[in-house]
């Protein structure tokens, strides 16, 4: 009999050929896939040509996605875009997305169906983590790491133990996935789980949607994450039913399994949360954070670009106008995201509110474009980092928060909640 | 692996986008790169660093992306090893597979000031502090990594595994 287990053992055991693996054995791994963008796949095709093989292991295992600096912000990020190209095209790689069908990274591979339960996934992005919302493992790694995959379709890893958050109850009011994890990484600091995989589970959890649930894990790695994770259920499957690309495989922690931390929490105790600058582990109450005016909003990014995400920014500003001191971004993470904002109408709501809509693609969240910060000016961001210039000059600030909480400080200028705003108006100007 | 060079000492946390901006990133040459090293946390790193010198910091050094940029801009600047409290898991990897040496060693860090001159052996993990004369202790690498970094990095050692 194997040794009870994590989820998170079970995935990389079967990937390794083995029956059993624990916590800081170090194990080398068949992947499902490898992925890169336009930032980190050009290093690591300079790379994989040192290898001197003329072929990828598996064209259908390897995606190219240019969402950092696409639609290209100048000529040499145009040419990073280039290299990418050109080699996915040489490759025969399956999964390359062009501009105008790609979408942000990490919420453009779920939808697609690209990634699934029980996969190993490495990314060139650390936020690559987020697959583990289907129930799958997966990690950021370097441009080198991915090279290696790409010439042999394996990786190595030390076994990361596991720490388990049981969120219990009901969620308060506006409260969603983003406050979850902002929370969580308030408790436990930056490093909190530093090598280890973060597996979320408990009844609140199970309410989720996975939209919500890719926000929680996509986020991992902001407390030092290796992987989050949560386990499948009938959520998942539905999510992945229809969607997937290739059949899937279930893995669930045994009853018994080792966990280095279980911590518990109250959902009823998680409040509408911010992380003030200049980490992602800064965490205020938003109630604690209404003095602070900002000059921009941007919802989107992989960790709250998806239609969930769209929907609640809507549902706020709906009949509501954009303050005049204040920007406000939205960017649908992909181009499904985008074309379900408009058939729901939501583009709509963004526009007449006074709002910016853009085409998928990272571009503010890394400090890269398409909304860059000017000095001592400040953002409050649906995105997943507050670092010293993540967003623009080293003197401006970035404020994390939800989607709900981004609409109403939108409409307000200072951060806000959307209980703080009056009755919106409906298009014949009454009250609703 | 032995280096000697004049420590630079930075706190916890420092993380890969104030070691290179992501206004730098579009580009992955080395020597670009290495002109914006620590900008956003040290403007002044780039005129003081010279080739052997010594990153020292506090815990979790390099948290935040997956991007190989951070230890290409700190190699590049003429960084020949950096310890810390303890490292990010990303960029640990990367450092080594870019063959950036790096030692996790909480006694040495604190007993390392700005400006000490420093000597280590990586190999025996042996780190003196030259301008103190205190000697202090890192853990090895398992072999596997050592065998790693003393191939020239990942991509190397793919090469020989793929050529059998």
């Amino acid at each position: 009999m194997p040794r009870p287990m994590t989820m998170t053992e079970k995935i990389l055991a079967a990937h390794a050929g083995l029956e059993e693996v624990e916590p800081g054995q170090l194990i080398n791994c068949r992947l499902d896939l490898v992925l890169a963008n336009d930032v980190t796949a050009p290093i690591a095709i300079k790379e994989f040509r040192k290898v001197g093989l003329a072929s990828v292991w598996d064209p259908t295992k390897v995606a190219l996605v240019p969402d950092h600096y696409t639609p290209n912000k100048d000529i040499k990020s145009a040419e990073q875009a280039k290299m990418v190209r050109e080699f996915a095209r040489e490759q025969k790689i399956t999964h390359y997305y062009e501009i105008g069908c790609m979408g942000v990274e990490h919420a453009l591979l779920p939808e697609q169906g690209v990634v699934g339960p029980g996969d190993v996934i490495i990314g060139a992005d650390s936020h690559t983590c987020t697959y583990g919302a289907l129930g799958a493992f997966a990690t950021g790694v370097g441009s080198t790491d991915a090279a290696a995959g790409m010439a042999t379709g394996e990786a190595w890893f030390k076994v990361p133990s596991s720490i388990k958050f049981v969120v219990d109850g009901e969620l308060g009011p506006w409260v969603c996935g983003k406050d979850i994890i902002l929370h969580i990484i308030g408790m436990i600091g930056v490093d909190g789980a530093l090598y280890q995989s973060m597996e979320f589970t408990g009844s609140t959890i199970d309410a989720l949607g996975m939209d919500d649930r890719m926000t929680i894990c996509n986020m991992a790695i902001e407390a030092g994450g290796k992987s989050g994770i949560i386990a499948v259920d009938d959520t998942t499957r539905a999510y992945v039913t229809g969607r997937a690309e290739r059949p899937w495989t279930e893995y669930h922690s045994d009853p018994d399994a080792e966990y280095a931390r279980v911590i518990e929490i109250d959902a009823a105790t998680i409040p509408p949360t911010v992380a003030f600058p200049h980490l992602p582990s800064n965490t205020r109450p938003v109630a604690q954070a209404r003095d602070i005016t900002v000059d921009q909003v941007v919802i989107g990014s992989c960790t709250n670009g998806r239609i969930e995400d769209m929907r609640i920014a809507a549902s706020v500003l709906k009949g509501r106008k954009v303050h005049e001191n204040v920007r406000l971004i939205i960017i649908p993470a992909t181009q499904q995201v985008y074309r379900d904002c408009m058939h729901e109408g939501l583009t709509d709501i963004f526009l007449d509110a006074g709002a910016a809509v853009s085409t998928p693609t990272c571009g503010p969240c890394l400090g890269g474009h398409m909304g860059i910060l000017a000095a001592g000016e400040r953002a409050l961001a649906t995105t997943n980092r507050n670092f010293v210039g993540r967003m623009g000059d080293p003197t401006s600030e970035v404020y994390l928060a939800s989607p709900a909480v981004a609409a109403a400080t939108a409409v307000l200028g200072h951060i806000a909640l959307p209980e703080d705003l009056s009755p919106a108006t409906d298009s014949d100007g009454a009250a609703s | 692996m032995k280096f000697t060079g004049t420590a630079h000492k930075y706190g916890r946390d420092v993380d890969t986008d104030v070691i290179i901006p992501a206004r730098y990133l579009n580009t992955s040459d080395p020597a670009e790169l290495a002109k914006h090293c620590m900008e956003d946390l040290d403007a002044g790193f780039v005129g003081k660093v010279v080739a052997g010198d010594i990153l020292v910091a506090d815990e979790n050094f390099g948290c935040g992306s997956s991007r190989e940029h951070a230890p290409i801009a700190i190699k590049a600047a003429g960084v020949s090893v950096v310890i810390a409290k303890s490292f990010a898991r990303i960029f640990y990897r990367n450092a080594i597979n870019t063959g950036l040496p790096i030692m996790e060693a909480p006694d040495a860090v604190d007993g390392i000031r700005d400006g000490d001159v420093v000597s280590v052996d990586a190999d025996s993990g042996t780190i003196t502090n030259e301008t103190t004369g205190a000697v202090f202790t890192a853990q090895p690498f398992p072999p596997f990594i050592k065998d790693i970094i003393e191939g020239g990095g990942l991509i190397e050692a793919v090469k020989k595994r793929v050529s059998l």
